[in-house]
C-alpha cells in the first residue's frame, strides 16, 4: 500500500514537474537536441523552407512568423535560441495542449528546411539572425 | 450517362474554387494524422464502377472535417448515387470522430474512431467494406435499397507510422446495426505512401516531384462474428496518387481492383479536397 500511495505521489510530482517547465523545448530529449540539421544556414534551403512555412506554418504563426493572436510567434529568443534538434523534436512530437499539432507527416528533410527558414529570420526583438547557441545544430 | 456526367462536373467545378490539403492520399484507410485544430477541410469524393450483370452508377460522399483539438476531429458525411438506367437518390449521413489517446509522436500512433451512420442500402460510396457482401447487392433497385435504411455503430482501431518519408497506416473495423439483431461485422484498410520527394525545392513548382505522393491500399471485409473470415467478402487492391496543387486543391485519383468474384472488378475514385485554415480566426476580429 505504501509503495503504491509513493509511486502516485512521485508520478504526480513528475507530472507537475513536466508540466510547469519554463520552456517546451527543454523536454526534447538529448538525443534529439543533438541531432544536426543538415541544412543549417544553406540559402536553398531558406528558400525552400520559406515555401513549406507559407504553407503549412504561416496560417497560425503568421507570414511573418511573428505570431497571430493567442498562436505565438517564432523570432521570439526562445525560438530562435533553440537548438535545431529541439525545434525538430517540436515538429515531430506537436504539443497537443497548445493545439500544435504533429508534423510527422512532413518528411525530415522538409522538416529540416523550414527550422533553417525559421532560424534565418532571427530574434525580432534584437533585429539579428541566430545560429542555435544553445545546440550544435549547425 | 449524361446526368452521371454532369454529377461529376458539378462536384470538381464546385471544388475548383478550394485550398490545399495535407494529407495522406489514401480513399479508404486512416492515417494517424488528424486534422490541424481550427481548420476545416472540404472533400468531394466521386466513385464511378460498372459491377457485372449490375447498371453502372457514380456516388458522390460530400465531408466535411474539422479539428476540434489536437487529439480530436470530427467530421460529418453525405452521400448520394445516380445508377444508370434506375435513378439519382440521396443515401444518408455519417458523423465520426476520431481521438488520438497519445500525445507525441510514437513508432506506432494509435487513433480511436467512433462512427454513427444512418444510410440505406441503395449507399455506393465505399467508405469501407465490412462484413459479408457480394456484386450481387449491387443489381438491387434504387427504390428497394433506399427503402430500407440502416443505423449502424462503427468503431476502428487505426495505427500508424510514419518513418524515412513513408507513411503505414492500418484499420481494424467493427460495425453493428443497431436497427436489426445482426451479429457485428468486421474489416480491414491498410495504406503504404510516400511523397515522390522528401525535400522541397527552392524555386516556386507546380509540377515538381514534392507535390504528389503515392501510394497503394488493400481493403476488404473480414466476415462477421458467426463467420470471421474471407469468405463471402470483397477485397480490393489500389494504387493511389495525389496531386497537391500549390495554393489550391488537393486531387487524388485510384482505381481499385476487385480481387475475386464477389468484387466489383474496377471502382475508379476522384477525390478534391480543400482546406480552410483556422476558420475560428474568421469570428475572432484579432486573430484575423
Amino acid at each position: 500500500m505504501r509503495r503504491t500511495i509513493s509511486f502516485a505521489l512521485l508520478s504526480v510530482l513528475a507530472i507537475a514537474a513536466y508540466a510547469s517547465s519554463d520552456s517546451i523545448f527543454e523536454r526534447a530529449p538529448d538525443s534529439d537536441r543533438k541531432k544536426v540539421n543538415p541544412y543549417a544556414n544553406q540559402s536553398d534551403a531558406v528558400a525552400a523552407g520559406s515555401k513549406l512555412f507559407s504553407d503549412h506554418c504561416a496560417k497560425c504563426h503568421g507570414s511573418d512568423a511573428m505570431g497571430r493572436g493567442r498562436k505565438p510567434g517564432l523570432r521570439t529568443k526562445e525560438v530562435q535560441q533553440a537548438a535545431d534538434g529541439e525545434i525538430f523534436w517540436l515538429l515531430r512530437n506537436g504539443s497537443t495542449r497548445h493545439g500544435m499539432p504533429s508534423w510527422s507527416s512532413l518528411p525530415e528533410p522538409s522538416r529540416w528546411q523550414i527550422i533553417t527558414y525559421i532560424k534565418s529570420l532571427g530574434d525580432s526583438s534584437t533585429g539579428s539572425s541566430t545560429s542555435s547557441p544553445r545546440g550544435n545544430g549547425q | 450517362m449524361k446526368r452521371s456526367l454532369t454529377f461529376c462536373l458539378l462536384a470538381l467545378v464546385f471544388s475548383a474554387a478550394a485550398c490545399r490539403a495535407q494529407e495522406w492520399p489514401y480513399f479508404v484507410t486512416y492515417s494517424q494524422d488528424l486534422e490541424e485544430p481550427g481548420n476545416l477541410e472540404v472533400e468531394f469524393k466521386t466513385l464511378q464502377a460498372s459491377p457485372k450483370y449490375a447498371n453502372p452508377f457514380v456516388s458522390e460522399t460530400v465531408e466535411l472535417e474539422y479539428g476540434a483539438t489536437g487529439y480530436w476531429t470530427t467530421e460529418f458525411y453525405l452521400s448520394g448515387q445516380h445508377t444508370s438506367n434506375d435513378s439519382t437518390v440521396f443515401d444518408g449521413f455519417r458523423w465520426e470522430n476520431r481521438f488520438r489517446p497519445l500525445a507525441g509522436d510514437h513508432f506506432i500512433n494509435p487513433v480511436l474512431y467512433v462512427e454513427y451512420e444512418n444510410v440505406n442500402n441503395a449507399d455506393r460510396s465505399f467508405l469501407e467494406v465490412t462484413g459479408h457482401s457480394s456484386i450481387a447487392d449491387y443489381r438491387i433497385a434504387n427504390a428497394l435499397g433506399r427503402a430500407d435504411t440502416e443505423r449502424a455503430l462503427e468503431l476502428k482501431l487505426i495505427l500508424g507510422s510514419n518513418f524515412h518519408g513513408w507513411n503505414v497506416s492500418e484499420n481494424f473495423i467493427a460495425e453493428k446495426n443497431l436497427r436489426e439483431p445482426e451479429p457485428w461485422e468486421f474489416g480491414y484498410a491498410v495504406g503504404v505512401g510516400r511523397p515522390l520527394a522528401l525535400a522541397a525545392r527552392a524555386t516556386p513548382c507546380v509540377f515538381c516531384r514534392e507535390n504528389f505522393l503515392a501510394g497503394v491500399e488493400l481493403y476488404g471485409g473480414l466476415g462477421d462474428l458467426e463467420g470471421f473470415g474471407l469468405k463471402a467478402t470483397q477485397q480490393y487492391v489500389a494504387p493511389v496518387v495525389t496531386f497537391n496543387i500549390p495554393r489550391g486543391p488537393a486531387v487524388s485519383f485510384e482505381p481499385a481492383f476487385g480481387l475475386n468474384a464477389n468484387s466489383v472488378g474496377a471502382l475508379y475514385r476522384v477525390k478534391v479536397a480543400y482546406e480552410f485554415q483556422q476558420i475560428a480566426n474568421w469570428f475572432h476580429k484579432a486573430d484575423r
